[in-house]
């Protein structure tokens, strides 16, 4: 009975089917672990090259303009031209996507990381200065901790963007689960496209769920605090 | 270089920018796909993340759901519809961009009405002032910058994921970068890109002197 209502959803082209995630599991992991190694590649890379440019960029504020003027240009680009203008260099690889992403999840986390040490309060600043703390110490003990909320939003923002945007990567065969969707979309294969894209989705929920955990994790002072005020019905 | 030479070429013939296909339709096309979205995205976004922000209370969620919406590929769901229901048209790509805008919008309005100092907010509390004027002469002129910063994000965004719609058939200049890479035309994809590039960056500059001009209105400002 569940064989022949499985193979019937092939054949009338249902949405979801059983049978499709069953016989292609092989092609859904392949293009699931592709997906989430673009992902953490190029959020990880994003991130390398976009903490030094932040703290260059706070040193010297001129250099604020051009860094930002230089990752709009990139970010402006669409993904499609971006690929297409990489092909004589890199060719058909996934490193063409990786480039592209890279250089989305740049602007995403020079943006968030600046405006969110930016926002840190000039007093608190000038409290911890005066206290005789060094730039390294304020930065690492004062300013990053209270800009750690907008730092963490940048990385989800980067993150769940960029696995989204992955998608994109099929028009030139490294796509993730996008080369799925793509493939679905020239056969008119439903169940293939809905699928991919629920994945897609559940992956971008995970990757989320684990960056809100850390962040909770990270920043023990800002629920402890709350919870145990609201426990004892004190004002904090 | 030759291809970039070939494709001002292309930019600068005259019979490319006419037409029913030419540069000046499609740039249209394209216009009017990325203001609706964006209008559409902001109209659902900014009083929810406002709103929330203000009240302080469902961040998590608002957050959460925005990030379904961001977490959704463009892409995924212009050929969910375009092989569904819906079809391929306008309204898909719309719907689909929409999507793309909302999130940047309810974070950063949210996350900019969280971050107003508690001690100004006391203050207007003390004052006397009631929950709506608190919300329209405090923290809305102090979460401006980051409300601006998510306006900007969103429509830089849109802008350049408007060519996406040529993958499903519809228009706006993606069309010259999805055709001239199916037909191997390598000035009309580069030509293409440029346009879009330069839209881009002028609704960012734009948007950007909008974001400068409000906030002068803030005494406190350094600089």
């Amino acid at each position: 009975m569940a064989i022949v209502a499985s193979g019937s959803c092939l054949e009338r082209n249902a949405w979801i089917c059983g049978d499709y995630v069953e016989t292609r599991s092989d092609e859904l992991s392949a293009a699931l672990r592709e997906h989430i190694g673009l992902t953490l590649s190029a959020v990880a890379i994003g991130l390398v090259i976009a903490v030094p440019l932040v703290l260059l960029a706070r040193r010297w504020r001129f250099a604020v303009a051009w860094i930002s003027g230089l990752a709009s240009i990139l970010y402006t680009v669409p993904s499609l031209a971006f690929f297409a203008l990489l092909l004589p260099v890199t060719g058909l690889s996934t490193t063409t996507v990786r480039i592209g992403l890279v250089a989305y999840t740049l602007v995403i986390l020079f943006r968030g990381l600046l405006a969110g040490l930016d926002a840190v309060p000039a007093d608190v600043r000038d409290a911890a200065r005066g206290m005789g703390y060094g730039s390294l110490r304020l930065l690492i003990t004062v300013e990053i901790p209270l800009a750690l909320p907008a730092i963490m939003a940048a990385i989800r923002v980067a993150t769940v963007s960029t696995i989204a945007l992955v998608t994109v990567g099929a028009t030139i065969g490294h796509g993730g689960l996008g080369d799925l969707i793509y493939d679905g979309l020239t056969s008119s294969f439903k169940s293939e496209v809905l699928t991919a894209s629920v994945l897609c989705v559940a992956l971008a929920i995970v990757a989320d769920l684990l960056l809100v955990g850390l962040q909770w994790l990270l920043t023990p002072w800002r629920h402890g605090r709350r919870t145990r005020a609201r426990a004892r019905g004190t004002v904090a | 270089m030759s291809t970039l030479t070939s494709a001002f070429d292309w930019l600068t013939t005259g019979a490319n920018w006419r037409g029913g296909e030419g540069i000046a339709t499609r740039l249209g096309e394209h216009l009017l796909l990325t203001g609706a979205s964006v209008g559409i995205a902001c109209a659902l976004a900014l009083p929810v993340g406002i709103g929330l922000g203000h009240l302080g209370r469902g961040g998590t969620l608002a957050i959460n759901i925005s990030n379904v919406g961001r977490a959704v590929p463009t892409f995924a769901v212009l050929v969910l519809l375009a092989i569904g229901p819906l079809g391929i048209g306008d309204t898909t790509t719309v719907i689909a961009l929409t999507l793309f805008a909302i999130a940047p919008l309810v974070t950063n309005s949210y996350v900019g009405m969280r971050e107003v100092d508690a001690g100004a907010k006391e203050a207007a509390r003390g004052m006397g002032m009631s929950g709506g004027q608190l919300l329209r002469r405090v923290e809305l002129p102090l979460a401006l910058p980051m409300i601006m910063l998510g306006l900007r994000l969103a429509a830089v965004q849109v802008v350049a994921t408007a060519t996406i719609a040529a993958l499903i058939g519809g228009g706006g200049l993606g069309r010259f970068v999805v055709d001239g890479l199916a037909n191997n035309r390598r000035p009309e994809v580069v030509g293409g890109a440029i346009l879009v590039a330069v839209l881009a960056l002028l609704v960012d500059g734009l948007l950007l002197v909008l974001a400068r001009a409000v906030s002068t209105t803030r005494a406190s400002r350094p600089r």
